[in-house]
């Protein structure tokens, strides 16, 4: 057991947990931000996909001895306090039907629009391959990605 | 409770506010209702005297939109917007009848309760108002949760009529709306979104008890296997580890104070397993079995005139589909805390009351002394109709005397689940003399889930198939049959069950016919189904026009008649299981000769449609996972073995392969039937069928990319 500090959502927290433990689990049972989600557990469905210092990342695969001084951000502070531009056009498009993968997704678009503001729908498609959706949203996911690189509007 | 201490509670209840508030609930039956001032005249309903107004839903959000699309059965006949409501998800009861969400009956199955329940209220209400009024009820009517007097204008809420309206008798038969709705119909959007996008949506796997520990179990991965002895020392040693030991014949638990602890101290687990009943297993020998079942076992379960006497020409094919696993995105777990006497479950589960009733049983509690609240599921697909999960918890907490969590790994859900069988299918038709089918034979071979679960077919019916193995064209002649063979391998239900394996052979079959007899396909299904006639399939009565319409629909919408870009092909199909149709028109280009999906096109007609925008989704979501079975869903056995693991082995598709999908339905004003199932069965034979129009290659066996 060792202590970390992390920055999460733009608070210091502070955990005593083993150094491999992944920030998965430092997330979802020491920090109790369940929105980010356990699916795979081997990276393979990005579920758990938080930003660590601005990169898209898959905290499941990712120890904690890794993000310790790292700025992470989650779903709970995509928005910092305000719903992100992407989560109101999840909204507008009523994207989830389970729902469970819909964080990791969210994540994902996010990291995306930070680096292609406009991206065109296959970039889309190949930035977005990376996670998985049993109840197959690919759809609206394409459509709320495209409402928000537009600024909100279809 | 004294009056005081009553609007305390009330005070209290309503402190949440308004707008959607979800709350794990026990359903009050309406006496208790009224002993707390409630106007409560059925279980799905209660309105406080300060206007909150709550609906209960008795079935479980695993995405198909329940928490949206039953309150608006409700509301409409209450006359209330969404807006005015706060909904309650229902624990296991005992006043709902069967709570099972599965069989997509969750609207076909509270359609009509969930109307009665808002049309008896709302009589009540406007009876209370007109007396309170001095009015006739006829000059009375409900309208955005207010009783309004024609005449004069006059108002009061729902609320301030919730007192007297209990004192009024709960009609049997109130009367209710024939159309003109103002919520059913409507592509409304859903009251869980909003939660599913922010990261607060309460899944199982994030419910939490205060002094929670965190378990995995070590199962056996050979199926049948039972735990010879472990040794648990090692785990013992590590970080957090609190309790190791055997709480299963097939299973030891792992404990400690978070899920990573757990989990590594899992790998430090030594146990020998008793893997020698099936260690031999293997997919070969499972296919081999079906291959040499005893034909002479074949039960009819359904049949029309007599295919024997049929002459002519005949045609034969055999199909085949292969064990799938349901592999939702949230893997199994289940939190429980036995206190003794009683014990709390919190489960992501289709079957509350197995939950319920397996845990009293296992812990020698009543049924009454297990509470079994329903989290929000993260997947379904049939896989959370199985509760061994609710099970596990229930038994480690005893062991442990502690709440507890008992938490899945994708591994675990792959290895140790329960499987769609797999089954063979022999098909023959017999062509008269004008070349059009006389006889149509469908024999299916494989394992029953039903069987498996100690509910054998009777006289060949699976009480599966029902709902799911119905033949829709009116051929003279028709004989479906089973020989049901045993596997060890787990069953279970997953998504529209044997009509997969139905709708896939015999529609792949029907293409082959209308190639043989050189026609165009949607053509040679049209003629087929060119006279209105019904067909009695056990309890339902389906229509030839409906199935026609649906075809018809699929076909103008994917522009059937008009010819494709180079390189493109389509293929179409049809079938009706839980009571709905579907057609689906498949389009497809061959890529190093494997088929890519560029466009499905998914027509249902499904009665009355509660929800457009729901529909779409569950369409959508359908094509997707239908491509996924029809594509690459496959688990394979061996040495008694499940072979896959993770997503890098059993591969669900991506937005890379996800096709552009337009949704349809026909307008209808029938009771609402199944929607979640009923899209997927025409999806793997439609896309065959454009790979054989694209190569004269005919796929009889899934999955395609094997």
């Amino acid at each position: 057991m060792a202590e970390f500090t992390l920055r999460v959502n733009g608070t210091n927290k502070t955990v005593d947990v083993s150094p491999d433990t992944p920030l998965l689990w430092v997330l979802r049972d020491s920090l109790q931000l369940t929105g980010t989600k356990f699916a795979c557990g081997a990276g393979l469905c990005g579920a758990c996909s938080v930003h660590m210092n601005g990169a898209l990342t898959r905290s499941c695969i990712t120890p904690v001895s890794e993000a310790s001084g790292k700025e992470i951000v989650t779903i709970e502070g995509l928005g910092a306090g305000h719903l992100h531009p992407l989560q109101k056009a999840w909204i507008a498009e009523d994207v989830p039907q389970c729902g469970y993968c819909q964080s990791g997704q969210i994540m994902a678009a996010a990291a995306l629009l930070a680096k292609t503001p406009h991206p065109t729908d296959d970039e889309i498609t190949d930035f977005m391959s990376g996670n998985i959706c049993r109840c197959g949203t690919y759809e609206r996911i394409r459509r709320a990605v495209r409402r928000a690189s537009a600024g909100g509007a279809k | 409770m004294s009056p005081a201490s009553r609007r305390a509670f009330i005070r209290n209840s309503a402190a949440a506010g308004a707008g959607l508030v979800i709350g794990f609930h026990l359903p009050m039956s309406r006496a208790e209702a009224q002993s707390q001032a409630l106007f409560s005249p059925n279980a799905y309903l209660r309105i406080t005297p300060e206007n909150r107004i709550t609906i209960v839903v008795a079935r479980s959000e695993m995405g198909q939109g329940v928490w949206t699309s039953l309150p608006m059965i409700l509301a409409e006949e209450l006359e209330v917007g969404l807006h005015q409501i706060a909904i309650e998800q229902a624990g296991a009861s005992t006043l709902f009848g069967d709570q099972s969400t599965g069989g997509s009956d969750s609207v076909r199955s509270t359609w009509a309760p969930m109307r009665k329940a808002g049309a008896q209220a709302r009589e009540m209400l406007i009876s209370a108002a007109a007396e309170q009024w001095e009015v006739p009820t006829e000059d009375c009517k409900a309208e955005n949760g207010l009783v309004v007097h024609s005449f004069t204008g006059r108002k009061a809420t729902y609320g301030e009529l919730a007192i007297a309206a209990s004192k009024f008798a709960v009609p049997h038969d109130p009367p209710l709306k024939s159309g003109d709705y103002k919520l059913v119909g409507k592509s409304l959007p859903r009251l869980d979104t909003h939660s599913k996008v922010n990261g607060t949506a309460i899944y199982g796997i994030d419910f939490r008890v205060p002094g929670m520990k965190y378990a995995v179990l070590a199962r056996c991965e050979t199926i049948g296997g039972k735990v010879a002895s472990f040794d648990g020392n090692a785990t013992k040693q590590m970080p957090g580890v609190s309790y190791v030991g055997k709480i299963s014949d097939s299973a030891v638990a792992v404990v400690a104070d978070g899920t990573w602890n757990a989990l590594k101290a899992r790998r430090a687990l030594k146990v020998t397993w008793d893997d020698s009943a099936n260690k031999n297993l293997d997919s070969a020998a499972i296919l081999a079995s079906l291959r040499n079942a005893d034909q002479s076992k074949a039960v009819k379960f359904y049949s029309k005139g007599n295919v024997a006497n049929a002459a002519g020409k005949k045609m034969e094919a055999e199909y085949q589909l292969p064990f799938m696993a349901h592999a939702p995105m949230e893997p199994g777990n289940c939190t429980a805390h036995f206190r003794g006497t009683e014990c709390e479950i919190w489960a992501p589960t289709q079957v509350p009351q197995d939950c319920r009733d397996t845990v009293a049983q296992l812990l020698g509690l009543k049924p009454e002394k297990v509470k079994v609240n329903i989290t929000l599921l993260g997947g379904g697909f049939g896989r959370r109709l199985e509760h061994d999960y609710a099970v596990e918890a229930a038994l480690v907490s005893k062991a442990i005397n502690a709440p507890v969590k008992v938490t899945w790994t994708r591994e675990d859900d792959m290895r140790c689940s329960t499987y769609r069988p797999v089954s063979l299918h022999k098909l023959s038709a017999v062509l008269g003399n004008d070349g059009w089918p006389v006889a149509f034979t469908h024999r299916l071979i494989g394992p029953s889930i039903n069987g498996q679960k100690g509910s054998p077919p009777v006289n060949g019916v699976d009480s599966d198939f029902p709902d799911e193995a119905a033949f829709l064209y009116p051929v003279p002649n028709v004989s479906l049959e089973s020989v049901t063979t045993e596997t060890p391998v787990p069953l279970g239900w997953m998504r529209s069950v044997y009509a997969l394996q139905f709708g896939f052979a015999s529609e792949s079959f029907l293409d082959e016919l209308a190639a043989d007899a050189g026609k165009d396909p949607l053509a040679y299904r049209l003629h087929l189904l060119s006279k209105n006639t019904e067909i009695k399939y056990f309890d339902t009565s389906w229509s030839t026009a409906r199935l026609r319409n649906v075809l018809t629909l699929a076909a103008a919408k994917a522009g059937w008649n008009k010819p494709l870009p180079d390189g493109r092909y389509r293929g179409i199909a049809c079938f009706g299981c839980f009571s709905t149709y579907a057609a689906e028109v498949v389009e497809i280009s061959m890529e190093n000769n494997d088929p890519r999906v560029h466009r499905v096109v998914s027509v249902v007609d499904c009665g009355t449609v509660v929800n457009p925008n729901i529909l779409e989704q569950q369409i959508q979501s359908a094509v997707i996972y239908g491509l996924t079975n029809a594509l690459r869903a496959q688990i394979t056995i061996d040495k008694g073995r499940v072979v896959q693991g993770n997503f890098d082995d059993y591969q669900p598709i991506r937005m890379n392969e996800a096709p552009k999908i337009e949704a349809y339905f026909v307008p209808s004003t029938e009771p609402p039937t199944g929607i979640g199932e009923p899209p997927l069965p025409p999806l793997a034979p439609a896309l065959c069928n454009a790979i054989y129009a694209a190569t004269q290659k005919r796929i009889r066996a899934l999955p395609i990319l094997s």
